[in-house]
């Protein structure tokens, strides 16, 4: 069942006064409990085409439909987790949580443990006191994906989530993210422009290029839940994304006479 | 210890004062009731603290102040958090403002005394009127400035105004109205004394003008020192506030 359908959508910009094209003819149709990872270099529009799903800003042609509905704003059940976290610095870790339970009319001892439930599910629980300030990058990106699960939304769209985190961290978090994917069963689509990360926990790749930013193949990972970085199959997929990419240099073989 | 050298410099800072005002009196041919040595003024101080008269003054002109600065500061921000949301209509007022604000308030001075007579008001307004336009210009440019991150998020988490402005527009734009709030005090604190010279029968600005009138240039030299002090004293009082509450904002400098 399509959950997700974006058809012939394009998204253009004023640019002192000049058209600029941030993507088009973009059409792609999405399930419930999907992986899915918009890929590509920087001016894809990769991120745009994220930004118009989430609401954030809509498309200039063609449409975008979440559960038959066109999206025209953000709402609550579809949540954006940002590159630079977007915690609120002025409030503690479980404050943060609960930020987008106090909109929803849920009493306060039942958001303490929502919250509660959530920050241990991303390993903070000693730090619900602390302030966003007093953690590292990883923890307070984990922050916000806990602040992101506590209010149970159907899609979690992620802009480069770990793009500012060093790769030891951002390979620990890739494999909670997709640890928490499956058990929470969310409809999830990733920005990234980094392959390893696409092929590691995507169900499938949506492989862009720039100029103007398009869509210029859809691959589906065949690799199981669970993935290993250095595994044979792992690596094909990889490849593959490569070539796509017309990143393999073809080898020529020199004969000297 | 820090503590212990900030004060030992202090210490140094006000000997040195002392010093140079000890020598200017001592090498000058002024009158000494026009030209009091530091002894006299302290003395003159001692006259006032024991009399009460002093306390009294205190008294008025520190009820003048927080009353004029503590609603001034309140208006500003409200205002301010509004105009910044609303940059449509700041741009219409925003001209007005830059027009009123190179307006010293004392030129309103005699303005407000036709319409209000001498008394409390005039000293009110003034302080008003020195407070207002800092916080109102550093509000708006506060709210106009936050990290579009926050609006974002609060976008879609559902939070909707009147809840949006104070959950995150007014924390999120806090640290720089808490420095303009900061500036306000000492313009408004200067600007007391000028308005209280004019417009007031009583407070430490109008003390100066009864020394004048009474040729006590002794009560004069340690009234101002007074004015001095407090207004030091005010300044510590905010900055120690100002860092807790940033404390509790987790650290922005």
């Amino acid at each position: 069942m399509i959950y997700i359908e974006i058809q012939n959508a394009c998204k253009t910009f004023l640019q002192n006064n000049e058209k600029f094209t941030a993507f088009e003819n973009v059409s792609l149709s999405i399930e419930k409990g999907e992986f899915i990872c918009l890929l590509g270099p920087s001016g894809c529009g990769k991120s745009t085409l994220l930004n118009a799903i989430a609401g954030f800003s809509p498309v200039t042609e063609g449409s975008i439909k979440i559960n038959g509905k066109e999206v025209r704003e953000p709402s609550v059940q579809n949540v954006t987790i940002f590159q630079n976290y977007g915690l609120l610095p002025w409030r503690s870790v479980q404050k943060n949580v609960e930020l987008g339970l106090e909109a929803k009319k849920i009493s306060k001892s039942e958001r303490h443990k929502i919250a509660d439930k959530y920050i241990e599910m991303v390993g903070l629980s000693d730090f619900k006191k602390s302030h966003p300030r007093q953690l590292s990058g990883g923890m307070q990106q984990r922050v916000s994906i806990a602040r992101a699960l506590a209010v149970n939304p159907d899609i979690i769209f992620m802009d480069e989530p770990f793009g500012a985190l060093d790769a030891i961290t951002r390979m620990k978090l890739q494999d909670d993210i997709l640890t928490i994917s499956r058990q929470e069963k969310k409809t999830i689509i990733l920005v990234t422009h980094d392959i390893e990360e696409a092929v590691f926990l995507a169900d499938r790749i949506v492989i862009m290029t720039a100029n103007p930013g398009k869509i210029k193949s859809i691959l589906t990972v065949p690799l199981r839940s669970h993935r290993e970085r250095t595994a044979g199959d792992f690596l094909q997929v990889r490849d593959k994304v490569f070539e796509l990419f017309n990143m393999k240099h073809e080898e020529n073989i020199e004969y000297i006479i | 210890m820090k503590k212990l050298l900030d004060l030992k410099n202090i210490m140094i800072s006000i000997l040195l004062v002392l010093i140079i005002w000890q020598i200017a009196f001592s090498v000058s041919n002024f009158d000494n009731a026009l030209f009091p040595s530091p002894l006299q003024a302290f003395q003159a101080l001692l006259e006032m603290i024991s009399s009460g008269v002093l306390f009294v003054h205190i008294g008025s002109s520190m009820f003048r102040f927080v009353i004029g600065y503590v609603s001034a500061v309140i208006a500003a921000v409200l205002l301010g958090l509004i105009l910044g949301r609303l940059p449509k209509l700041f741009q219409y007022i925003n001209p007005a403002v830059q027009l009123l604000r190179p307006i010293s308030p004392m030129a309103w001075m005699p303005f407000i005394v036709l319409l209000f007579g001498i008394g409390d008001i005039p000293a009110i307004v003034i302080i008003f009127i020195a407070g207002f336009f800092p916080v109102l210009l550093s509000t708006v440019s506060a709210v106009n400035g936050i990290d579009p991150i926050y609006l974002k998020v609060a976008k879609n988490f559902g939070i909707r105004q009147p809840q949006a402005m104070w959950k995150i527009i007014f924390p999120a734009s806090f640290p720089q109205i808490a420095n303009g709030i900061h500036l306000a005090l000492g313009t408004a604190w200067v600007f007391l004394v000028a308005g209280e010279m004019v417009g007031a029968q009583s407070g430490l600005g109008y003390l100066i003008i009864d020394a004048r009138n009474n040729i006590r240039a002794d009560i004069l030299l340690a009234d101002i020192i007074v004015i001095g002090v407090i207004g030091l004293i005010l300044d510590m009082f905010l900055k120690i506030a100002e860092k807790q509450i940033l404390n509790a904002w987790g650290d922005i400098t």
